[in-house]
């Protein structure tokens, strides 16, 4: 035995450098301009969303400072009432659309997912680059509006009549609807994407009953964008269609009914909430397994609760709409179901702390964060309770008690487990260790001012300060608590800066990661970091929940896949043996230019709708032109096989 | 590229033999197909709510107008029922690679969504009523009109999968493709028939 083992390893080691630049070569990722705008690798493309939904948050956060400066003393002339509506509109349609959605669900989900799963790539990744695009186009639409004082100023929900065409003439509350259909249209294709990739592409052995939490929430998301956004889509439509060709969907006066726009738009904004706090929910429960160093308690109850929270997510939407007068059966009705989330979230927050019962906690970074966000989301949550009750509800609506809650609940929810998440992957995408030090005071700082502006606001609430108002009187004697809030924001944005200093010191200088740095039990810390753009020399497979941690020293690899092409392998949704392979359609400049016809399309209509059948070519013709299959060269076509059933 | 011989590793799962073509649930275009049919299914859904949403604001239903006249509604009813043997025929005939057969079936099928297509236009003109009458109006037209965009999409994808059936592409995952594309069609029909139930025959029953 001892004579035969060098040879062998040396065999393998140099048919693995062999493999290993084939694969380089076949899946090569273009550089250059040209390269940027075609490149589908998921790595890119996951690294792109989170880089551009940061930038948002802190435009975002821009705009929040902004209001607390002008809240800062009663009677401030900082801003006037329509630069306010404007920036409040902005605040929130920029933190929910252009930053969590496209941070929580799509940057982690495309970046983190195929690696967790042991694939090669996403599935559809000319959708996922075109769906990238999409969203930068709605961005810019958004912010371009700003800029032309023409930024919408009707709240983030935009209800009607407010934006309908007789309070609101001009384009403000058109370019809010299409900013929507542009981010909605982007979260869908990606949901698409990693619906599949989860279904499809999981390594052999990852059976639906091996899959990790991270990926069921991914996939539970998944659905619920799919359910969800349609609601929100129709809801803008229709008011585009209102303002623009005189529909009258939203008119009284016609048969129309405004609160069809609220129960349109609750539909899909209830269960966003979830698509926002679920992928935290799954970032946590990933970390607080990996740091308490043991097995995750209470994987079935947590797959379980998530999936409930999935489906109890849609039924909760009427408490929104409270202070409609509904009858009251309904508001019983939904008070019930809005009390019974918690009980999915409870069984969440129960199995964590019994992990770190249970586990030998080392509290690295990522860690701190997670600890952050349970304090955080539990006192977002618990004041969430009290307003699931509708005479609470009533007395505090639309107040700063409100605002307090859902800062709360989606900072919480969002933001600390997004902080905790990118400290956690950081290794993986830059090779390199954050700095531990410069991550501690940037929690400490942004933990302290988040707690100074937004508990803050609960009393503020409760004094009777509502929200959106742009100014207050001296005999109000809200000053002391509003400066009390205005200078945590300081303190936050000390904390960013600190974070945004640690990411670009550490990703040059800081401490080599190696593969695995956190001990971690993902498919993703089997592969180098950063990933090569094959991303696993050879694909894995899987033997128990943890799959670094269940594999065996020999555990199998799959072998077979072409080298020459980008052949991917398939499996089967449940039981996920491999059922056939499929070719990644490779880098592309198509999906660009798609993103370029249609968000010219989308444009066009906030101003005519002639623009659609204008459009409408252009768009057809850089579809034929993504889908249009293209010759094998210089590989010859593989020897096709069929499998069917 | 001379192929890589495996040296001997302890565990390995070969492949090779895997198939690269897959016809049916198992093709991940398939899927990609049903998460969007479910997307555009929930449009169609939300509408049809919003639709009956309005009815209960009103006291007549056609508010003040006719029900839409029978005519080319009933003529697409039609239509769309038949269309469903040629996209059947092509999804049946598609898995044995028979191009001349799959030209022919796709042919046919374009001829149907052309139909339908130029029913539609027809159709049109004879709802009695303007999408600027009232939310009753608004809503009889955007289904419609967004009934009639799938269509349109039907009709392009068709035509296109024509196109690369007269190529030598027409092969492997393409041949999958053209059956997938009747399972879209069927979307179409079935949301077109709810359509018609809805708006041409509800009104006239309740």
């Amino acid at each position: 035995m001892a004579t035969t083992e060098p040879v062998i390893a040396n065999e393998k080691d140099a048919h693995d450098t062999e493999l290993a630049s084939r694969l380089a070569r076949t899946w090569y990722q273009p550089r250059g301009v040209w390269g940027w705008l075609s490149n589908t690798h998921h790595t890119a493309v996951g690294k792109r969303f989170m880089v551009t939904s940061f930038i948002f948050l802190l435009l975002g956060g821009v705009l929040a400072a902004l209001m607390r400066l002008q809240l800062i003393k009663p009677e401030n002339s900082l801003l006037g009432p329509d630069l306010y509506n404007q920036i409040f509109t902005m605040h929130g349609s920029t933190m929910i659309f252009l930053f969590a959605v496209p941070m929580m669900f799509q940057g982690f989900g495309v970046y983190v997912v195929p690696l967790m799963c042991g694939a090669r790539n996403i599935a559809f990744p000319r959708l996922n680059l075109f769906s990238y695009y999409l969203y930068v186009g709605g961005a810019l639409v958004l912010w371009g509006g700003l800029l032309t004082n023409t930024g919408p100023d009707v709240g983030w929900f935009a209800y009607v009549p407010l934006s309908g065409p007789q309070y609101n003439p001009g384009h403000r509350a058109d370019i809010w609807s299409q900013m929507i259909t542009f981010t909605e249209v982007s979260a869908l294709g990606v949901a698409v994407c990693l619906a599949t990739t989860i279904l499809r592409y999981r390594a052999p052995g990852m059976t639906l009953n091996r899959m990790p939490i991270l990926l069921w929430e991914k996939l539970t998301i998944s659905f619920m964008v799919i359910f969800a956004m349609p609601a929100v889509m129709v809801a803008s439509g229709l008011l585009l269609l209102d303002r623009l060709v005189g529909t009258h969907f939203f008119n009284p006066a016609e048969g129309g009914d405004v609160l069809l726009y609220q129960h349109l738009f609750w539909f899909f904004g209830h269960p966003e909430v979830y698509i926002i706090f679920l992928p935290g929910a799954a970032i946590i429960s990933t970390l607080v397994s990996c740091f308490s160093r043991r097995r995750i308690f209470g994987h079935t109850p947590i797959v379980v609760s998530v999936v409930a929270t999935g489906f109890i997510g849609f039924g909760v939407w009427v408490h929104h709409m409270f202070a409609t007068g509904l009858p009251q059966l309904s508001e019983s009705f939904f008070t019930a179901a809005s009390l019974m989330i918690v009980i999915p979230t409870g069984v969440q927050f129960f199995c964590w702390l019994a992990t770190i019962w249970h586990g030998r906690v080392q509290m690295r970074l990522p860690m701190l964060w997670a600890f952050g966000f349970f304090f955080v989301f539990l006192i977002g949550g618990l004041s969430g309770v009290m307003l699931a009750s509708v005479p609470v509800d009533t007395q505090v609506h639309d107040t700063y008690f409100i605002v307090a809650h859902f800062h709360y609940v989606l900072i919480g929810g969002a933001l600390f487990p997004m902080f905790a998440g990118l400290y956690f992957w950081f290794p993986k995408m830059t090779g390199r260790m954050p700095d531990e030090t410069l991550g501690k005071w940037h929690f400490w700082l942004f933990f302290i001012g988040f707690n100074l502006t937004f508990f803050t606001m609960h009393f503020l609430g409760l004094h009777g300060m509502t929200r959106r108002v742009y100014t207050y009187l001296p005999d109000m004697h809200w000053q002391g608590l509003n400066r009390l809030a205005t200078t945590g924001v300081a303190f936050m944005t000390a904390g960013l800066l600190v974070f945004i200093a640690n990411v670009l010191r550490s990703r040059r200088l800081g401490a080599r990661a190696g593969d695995n740095p956190w001990g971690d039990s993902g498919l993703e810390w089997g592969t180098s970091s950063p990933p090569p753009s094959y991303n696993f020399l050879y694909p894995p497979t899987v033997n128990g929940r943890d799959a670094l941690w269940d594999a065996t020293p020999d555990q199998a690899v799959v072998v077979g896949l072409r080298d020459d092409i980008r052949e991917v392998l398939v499996t089967h949704s449940l039981d996920s043996n491999p059922q056939h392979k499929d070719e990644d359609p490779g880098p592309s400049i198509w999906p660009f230019l798609a993103s370029l016809a249609v968000s010219a399309t989308f444009v066009g209509s906030i101003f005519t709708p002639w623009a659609v059948p204008y459009g409408a070519p252009l768009v057809i013709i850089t579809l034929i032109g993504w889908l249009w299959p293209r010759s094998h060269s210089p590989a010859p076509l593989p020897e096709r096989t069929s499998w069917s059933h | 590229m001379e192929s890589l011989r495996e040296p001997i590793r302890p565990l390995t799962l070969d492949v090779s033999d895997v198939p690269s073509v897959a016809f049916g649930p198992s093709n991940t275009t398939w899927l990609a197909n049903v998460f969007y049919m479910t997307i555009e299914g929930m449009m169609f859904a939300l509408m049809f709510a919003s639709y009956f949403y309005l009815r209960t604001r009103v006291q007549q239903w056609p508010p003040g107008h006719l029900a839409p006249d029978l005519r080319y509604g009933v003529a697409n009813a039609v239509v769309f029922i038949l269309s469903v043997i040629p996209a059947r025929w092509v999804q049946k005939r598609a898995p044995s690679g028979d191009r001349a057969a799959i030209r022919i079936g796709l042919m046919v099928l374009a001829a149907f969504a052309l139909l339908a297509t130029a029913i539609r236009v027809f159709e049109f003109t004879t709802l009695n009523c303007r999408w600027s009458d009232d939310a009753y109006s608004s809503t009889l037209w955007v289904l419609i009109g967004m009934h009639a965009g799938h269509l349109a999409t039907e009709l392009i994808e068709t035509l296109v999968l024509l196109a690369v059936a007269f190529t030598d592409k027409m092969e492997g995952t393409r041949l999958a493709d053209a059956a997938i594309n009747s399972d879209y069609w069927y979307f179409v029909v079935v949301t077109g028939l709810l359509n018609f139930i809805f708006i041409y025959g509800l009104p006239r029953v309740i």
